[in-house]
């Protein structure tokens, strides 16, 4: 009874999300318009850490390691390529893809609480250097006088922050479409198979590990194209852009929007992103403590779903949802911890 | 004396960036400690973990003025603060300690949001300045080079943690629990031992040695905004790197980021970025299976 009103009340708040991005720039000012467009492009960043968490159960708190990689190969290669949107989405969607391959022997052998310290030490790191490689990203300070970007070949350059928001929304719209398509394929169902029953599916001569690589590399592109979206929406970027407090946000965000589902993860995503930018603004000084308060309400408010996984010996606690939807239990916790040797 | 200064000319330079690689590699050792046990034991990523060691080290930039008596003080009053937030941290947990890693996670990442803006109000948003002992506030002399006398007795006292921790570990009841903890939590849960104290015992264990090191560390990685976040890092890499729930790697891992911070830098300055990067992707590339196959096996 509670699943299905908590059900519900996630459709409701996604219907009416999904209306507000369409209208919103015809109704708010330029400023928030470009919150707006930096919140969309977030969005996207949380897409592709449901990707991760929630469709092949590896939990992630470093998809902002490609969506840096994305938005610095934008700003700094894209920029002196072309001036044309798509071109430099494909670089930063390359370059979010390539970090992805590199970081692959680290992050698919691993599951459970360990793919997400290690990823969460592969996104600090990233950080890192970032703050520290001046010469190329201007360290901490970051990397200003961004290049207008024109949407298409002959098309006129994006001037105002309604068209750069509007340009956001179409490109976070196409690759979302692109993500849910995938998951309708072969590839999506191996994902899930594989996040419910891993020995089974390998039993049967599937390779899993390759379908993780294969999620993790996917996943690292639609991260890098975000980054491209954050330069544009953005104008400007900064290592604080991707920082771990962002990374624990899109996560929060993609268990709001029920880690599995797509639409709900740049739903939940977006609202936490929002919210966060509403308190930081009405309360300037206390807004993280506000902010780790509702943190913790959250976790404790979080519906049964989110909890009904497997537990860590693998017993399966009976689902409440129909099987019909696949989709619906959360993460694989499949961690067995390493002995402690002393 | 000088025919001994001319063979040494070469490591010369080098000789003060690795012995402060030392004292960074063991403050570093004591900070993740803590973590291991979370992570090993207690099965939580606590995302808090930089900010336990924060604790201790605004505590002793409040109280520490130069003498040994407050030394002693902020010693015992940051390790408490800082294991009572462990403890707080557990009893936050309770409720959803049957849940998946990935909420209980979040709620530590919570915690240390809101516990950060409170010691920022408390304390703050300025780098407070720390106050060394004014015994140990001079240098000595350490194979013809100036050396700070505090890094060095820091060494020493972080050694005897370590050799303390690894004793407990070994010898204790609490450490015996804590491994059978870690071996088969619910054949200790069987033995009529609490999951839930066990849990509090650990973070509180956690609070403890994360505050001694913010105490002691201060004048290393000194209290500050972004203190938590560093901290918190570098606790992860190395215990990643140390294998994850091994000590004696963890220990290895603390000694290994430590020099490569301070000695690797000044070696490669150019490289300097990505040193900590590559290290990491060197060990775990190696390791990546053994990972992967301890997780099957046990």
């Amino acid at each position: 009874m509670r699943d299905e009103l908590i059900r519900r009340a996630r459709g409701a708040v996604a219907a009416l999300v999904l209306a507000g991005l369409v209208v919103a720039p015809w109704v708010v000012d330029d400023y928030t318009a470009a919150i707006l467009a930096r919140t969309l492009a977030l969005g996207l960043v949380g897409v592709s850490v449901a990707l991760l968490t929630g469709v092949a159960g590896m939990p992630t708190l470093g998809q902002t390691a490609p969506y840096a990689a994305g938005a610095y190969a934008c700003a700094v290669l894209g920029s002196q390529i072309s001036d044309v949107g798509v071109v430099q989405v494909a670089v930063a969607a390359g370059a979010g893809a390539v970090l992805a391959a590199l970081t692959v022997p680290l992050v698919v052998p691993a599951r459970g609480l360990i793919v997400l310290m290690i990823t969460l030490a592969i996104g600090e790191l990233v950080v890192t250097v970032l703050g520290r490689w001046r010469s190329v990203t201007g360290g901490t300070d970051g990397l200003a006088g961004i290049t207008p970007v024109r949407p298409f070949w002959g098309l006129p350059v994006l001037a105002t922050d309604q068209a750069r928001y509007l340009y956001t929304l179409v490109v976070v719209a196409t690759l979302v479409g692109a993500v849910l398509l995938l998951l309708r394929t072969r590839f999506g169902l191996l994902l899930r198979a594989g996040r419910d029953d891993e020995t089974r599916l390998r039993a049967s001569g599937h390779r899993v590990p390759l379908h993780l690589s294969g999620a993790h590399i996917t996943a690292g592109a639609i991260a890098g194209a975000a980054g491209s979206l954050l330069v544009v929406a953005q104008q400007y970027i900064s290592p604080a852009d991707f920082g771990f407090d962002t990374s624990a946000l899109l996560l929060l965000g993609v268990v709001i929007g029920g880690t599995a589902s797509v639409g709900g993860a740049l739903v939940g995503a977006a609202l936490v992103i929002a919210v966060r930018d509403w308190l930081f603004g009405v309360l300037p000084g206390h807004a993280p403590l506000v902010l780790g308060a509702l943190f913790v309400a959250t976790v404790y408010l979080l519906p049964t779903g989110v909890n009904r996984v497997r537990g860590p010996r693998g017993r399966l606690r009976p689902p409440a949802a129909p099987p019909s939807r696949p989709d619906a239990p959360a993460a694989r916790d499949h961690v067995t911890v390493p002995e402690l040797r002393a | 004396m000088i025919a001994v200064a001319a063979g040494t000319n070469r490591i010369d330079p080098y000789l003060i960036p690795a012995l402060d690689g030392v004292a960074y590699g063991l403050l570093v050792f004591v900070a993740a400690s803590g973590l291991v046990f979370c992570f090993g034991v207690a099965n939580i990523l606590n995302l808090a973990h930089g900010m336990l060691y924060a604790i201790g080290g605004y505590t002793a930039a409040a109280l520490l003025d130069g003498g040994w008596a407050s030394l002693a003080l902020a010693l015992g009053v940051g390790v408490l603060a800082a294991a009572a937030a462990g403890v707080l941290l557990a009893g936050l947990l309770t409720p959803v300690a049957t849940g998946n890693h990935l909420t209980q996670a979040l709620l530590t990442f919570g915690v240390a949001l809101a516990g950060g803006s409170l010691l920022v109000a408390g304390f703050g948003p300025d780098d407070p300045q720390v106050q060394v002992p004014a015994a140990l506030d001079g240098s000595v002399v350490v194979a013809g080079h100036r050396y700070a006398a505090y890094r060095l007795v820091f060494i020493v006292v972080a050694a005897v943690i370590a050799a303390g921790l690894y004793l407990a570990v070994r010898r204790t009841r609490a450490g015996m629990l804590i491994r059978a903890a870690v071996d088969d939590a619910e054949m200790v849960a069987c033995m009529g031992v609490s999951p839930a104290r066990i849990r509090a015992g650990v973070l509180a264990a956690a609070g403890a040695l994360a505050g001694a090191a913010g105490v002691l560390g201060a004048p290393i990685i000194g209290p500050g905004t972004d203190t938590a976040d560093t901290v918190l890092l570098l606790s992860l890499v190395v215990v990643v790197l140390g294998g994850l729930g091994s000590m004696a790697g963890t220990l290895l891992a603390a000694l290994a980021i430590g020099e490569i911070q301070t000695l690797g830098v000044a070696l490669l300055p150019s490289a300097a970025p990505f040193l900590l990067f590559a290290a990491m992707a060197a060990v775990l590339a190696v390791r990546a299976r053994g990972f992967a196959t301890s997780r099957r096996v046990t």
